[in-house]
């Protein structure tokens, strides 16, 4: 039988914090010091930094027929961008192309774009009808379109007027 | 290559704005936050070559210009997602960006290219700036 715990509710209050802080590009001293953050603590508001954490961001809409998910991606090679939905998992994988290496370590004045290969994962809250997912990349926005499966569709039910 | 930010003249774009928002009204006040994109800057012998992420942006809302030697950079994101928000990581908004230009730019030769969120500008060193072999005459 389960008895309530203090330190154990407070244990998890605390986790809960650092993450919403984490999310926010702060760094918290605690389970996360591999992160590797070049000392900068804030970052660009929504762009990619250094440091490891959610890419790309995404942002989750919905109406009565269908979720999308925007991910905030610049400079992929559409070709290259892998969208796969497995239940309710969807799932963004890809690579943001480096600059050449031709150019020389000092020739730069600013270094602030990060690339590399990514993998995200978003679970969605309805189901959806894998097969008639639609991806579409534009200005460097890759949009996803999920149908929502019939049964996770709203019902309009009519009021009748009683007697 | 110095970051600086200096009064800009309105464009036309913006004055539409707050004339609709507000007809009679001047404001002191920024009229909009706006996002600093991320960049890479790097100089080759001829030129210097900008890149700047800026997703959202259509080539007919950015707006790049060589001032004084102040170069800005000055997006405005038109996307419209359908459907209601219902999770939201980041907020497109207008992004807005100055470099002061140490070196001597040949303006007319100024090359803009925006793909896939990413501009890519190449500024061209005017003749005076770029290094010059100088020959040696042997006595």
């Amino acid at each position: 039988m389960a008895t309530w715990n203090p330190w154990q509710h407070m244990e998890r209050v605390r986790r809960d914090i650092d993450h919403a802080f984490e999310q926010a590009g702060w760094q918290t001293n605690g389970h996360n010091g591999h992160h590797g953050h070049n000392g900068r603590t804030f970052q660009t508001a929504f762009l990619p930094g250094r440091a490891a954490r959610a890419y790309p961001l995404v942002n989750v809409n919905e109406d009565a027929q269908a979720l999308y998910v925007t991910a905030l991606a610049p400079g992929l090679d559409p070709a290259a961008v892998q969208v796969s939905v497995q239940d309710n998992r969807l799932t963004i994988a890809g690579e943001k192309q480096r600059l050449s290496t031709d150019i020389q370590p000092e020739a730069f004045h600013r270094s602030e774009r990060a690339a590399g290969k990514f993998v995200r994962t978003v679970t969605l809250p309805v189901e959806v009808e894998q097969e008639h997912v639609q991806a579409d990349y534009k200005h460097g926005l890759l949009t996803v379109t999920l149908p929502k499966a019939e049964k996770a569709k709203p019902t309009q039910i009519t009021v009748s007027l009683g007697a | 290559m110095a970051e600086s930010t200096v009064a800009m003249p309105e464009t036309e774009q913006t004055q539409a704005v707050t004339q609709a928002e507000n007809p009679s009204v001047e404001t002191t006040r920024p009229r909009e936050y706006s996002l600093t994109p991320p960049v890479d800057i790097y100089e080759t012998p001829e030129s210097l070559v900008v890149m700047a992420d800026m997703p959202g942006i259509d080539p007919a809302h950015l707006d790049v210009r060589v001032d004084n030697d102040i170069l800005t950079l000055r997006g405005q994101t038109q996307h419209q997602a359908s459907g209601d928000p219902r999770y939201r990581e980041y907020t497109l908004m207008s992004f807005f960006r100055q470099f002061e230009l140490g070196e001597r730019i040949d303006q007319e030769g100024i090359r803009a290219d925006l793909k896939h969120g990413v501009l890519t500008l190449t500024l061209p060193k005017a003749a005076q700036a770029q290094p010059r072999a100088i020959t040696i005459n042997a006595a």
